[in-house]
């Protein structure tokens, strides 16, 4: 286990029309989505997605597991009019809300997640180029960050796999203190406090003032640090999918991956059973916003036994626990990722505890602050000059060349972890290991035969078939390239193929 | 950049070694000016991009809530 893990991130952009504050959200998004899907091969640009009926309470991206089955005449709906396309690295790229989506592919390492994340990237800024070109379009721009800093929110969500046997109430308990308090790691910064951002002064996160309760279902208002949105994607008698909404949005390699990692690690020890409780934090409400508002890390935060802690001898303690659980269970038998991710988990926390400063080409939050201090002292600007805010938004402008973000990669002033084959590779290829290359490559290789498709099903539409034959993927770990791949090799059509998966069963 | 601004500190140190203290101040400040000047590099080539009228653009990013 280690880090290795089904996870994966969906991330929702901020989209605007420069001079335009009242630009039609929901149409400029589908415009994005529908320019990118309008050039995939064949029928991809209109795969829907396998739906169950929305209410309310749940997640708007639920499956039907018998729909196609039952009457497929439905799945000709129009999606309720939203841009919806599968790609054919796995990833969803849809309109939810009045934001364009990325949901990336399920993938097993904190460095896929971030690869596949950054590919969500160049999705996006492919889309927003192309929606630009069409005649007579507006000129759309996509930002990869959390809040219009006048009091709107909009997500990036992480996806872990868990034991459907670990009990709830063990991961609230050991991921609240986790939560508030990873952001001095994984924030990616902000100018502004409150979730209006009126107040002056800057942030560790761009996401920590929009949470007001601990535990709950909602996403959208009275948005809980622990989500509990229960739809795991996979069968619902072993997993349960955790629905984490309490991250920022990172453009840091580093930051993503520490994100994903740590939290990985730290659902492993919840798992199997680590006591976690003496972490407890007094008001874990409070305190994500106290630790957010405190870029020098010197607060010390009262837990629920009347100690005191800073956020970072938290993470070092969670870090630390995590060294000796994978010590004394591996050795050093440990793979190379999950030992990576421990160092740097604990050197980050070193370097900050030191320096903060030290991780300007490292870390979001540090990076950005850097630039807003080098603004303050050379031009001797207010925390209230809209040039500030500017260096905050543009810092996640996918535009080529604006960003600021990717500026400073380019000029080796932000590590990476990560090359530019990789990720562009990760635009069209699924990752090898999970369910999402069977979905795919399905995609790449029948696309005039694929009618739908979602997390745990692939629905063709073979030509002469009276029915959509729906192929349920409900197991994360299989259709992956070694259990499928000489499957599909062997199919040169989407009708050889649902006849072979016949003979299999 | 760190590993200039190590070698700036321990050069200083074994050529001059004058008081801990003062050896200390000096490469501190030191650092700091390096860091300073980084930083202004970055800085001017940021202007470079950065859009003009920071106040209408940033105004102009409203959004709607999402998730």
């Amino acid at each position: 286990m280690g880090v290795t893990r089904v996870m994966g991130i969906e991330t929702e952009y901020g989209i605007s029309v420069p001079g335009h504050p009242n630009v039609n959200s929901m149409l400029a998004s589908s415009q994005v989505v529908n320019a990118y899907a309008s050039q995939l091969p064949g029928a991809a640009a209109k795969t829907r997605w396998d739906y169950d009926e929305e209410t309310p309470l749940r997640d708007a991206r639920g499956f039907d597991l018998s729909r196609a089955d039952a009457d497929p005449s439905q799945l000709t709906d129009d999606d309720f009019g939203m841009a919806n396309s599968v790609l054919t690295n796995g990833a969803r790229f849809y309109v939810d809300h009045a934001h364009p989506e990325y949901s990336s592919p399920e993938v097993l390492t904190p460095l896929d997640a971030v690869i596949y994340d950054r590919a969500g990237e160049l999705v996006m800024a492919k889309a927003a180029e192309l929606a630009r070109l069409t005649p007579g379009a507006p000129q759309i721009r996509l930002y990869k960050n959390n809040t219009d800093n006048k009091g709107a929110s909009y997500g990036t969500h992480e996806n872990y796999l868990m034991n459907r046997s670990t009990p709830f109430a063990d991961i609230t308990t050991g991921l609240l203190p986790f939560f508030v308090t990873r952001q001095v790691i994984v924030g990616s910064g902000r100018v502004g406090r409150g979730q209006d951002g009126r107040t002056d002064g800057f942030q560790l996160s761009s996401r920590a003032d929009f949470f007001e309760v601990e535990v709950g279902l909602e996403t959208t208002l009275k948005r809980p640090i622990i989500n509990t949105r229960d739809e795991p994607h996979a069968d619902p008698q072993f997993h349960r999918r955790l629905h984490v909404i309490v991250g920022d949005a990172n453009l840091s390699d580093l930051a993503t991956y520490l994100k994903m990692g740590t939290t990985s690690l730290v659902l492993e020890l919840i798992e199997a059973g680590v006591t976690l409780d003496d972490l407890s934090l007094a008001d874990p409400v409070e305190q994500i916003h106290q630790v957010s508002h405190d870029p020098d890390l010197t607060q010390k935060l009262e837990l629920a036994d009347g100690r005191k802690m800073t956020a970072l001898e938290v993470q070092r303690s969670y870090a630390e626990r995590v060294a000796s659980f994978i010590e004394s269970r591996e050795g050093d038998q440990s793979d190379e990722q999950t030992r990576d991710v421990i160092a740097q988990w604990l050197r980050v926390i070193d370097q900050l505890e030191a320096d903060p400063m030290a991780l300007a080409t490292e870390l979001d939050w540090v990076a950005k602050l850097q630039l807003l201090n080098g603004y303050r002292r050379r031009d001797g600007l207010s925390w209230t000059d809209p040039r500030l805010q500017l260096v905050d938004l543009q810092y996640s402008d996918l535009t080529e060349g604006k960003g600021l973000a990717r500026k400073l990669e380019r000029r080796g002033s932000l590590q990476r972890l990560t090359t530019d084959e990789q990720i562009q590779r990760a635009v069209t290829d699924p990752p090898p290991d999970t369910r999402a290359w069977f979905r795919g490559e399905c995609l790449r290789r029948y696309p005039e035969s694929i009618a739908a498709a979602s997390w745990d099903s692939v629905v063709f539409d073979v030509q002469g078939q009276p029915s959509l034959q729906r192929v349920p993927t409900l197991d994360p770990l299989r259709g992956t390239r070694d259990h499928v791949s000489a499957l599909l090799n062997d199919c040169p059509t989407a009708k050889d193929l649902l006849i072979a998966l016949r003979t299999v069963q | 950049m760190a590993s200039e601004q190590q070698r700036k500190g321990s050069s200083r140190s074994e050529d001059e070694a004058p008081e801990p203290e003062a050896a200390d101040g000096t490469a501190v400040a030191a650092r700091k000016e390096q860091l300073d000047t980084d930083v202004d590099d970055i800085l001017d080539e940021i202007d470079g991009v950065l859009e003009e009228n920071a106040a209408e653009f940033v105004s102009s990013f409203v959004q709607k809530g999402g998730e």
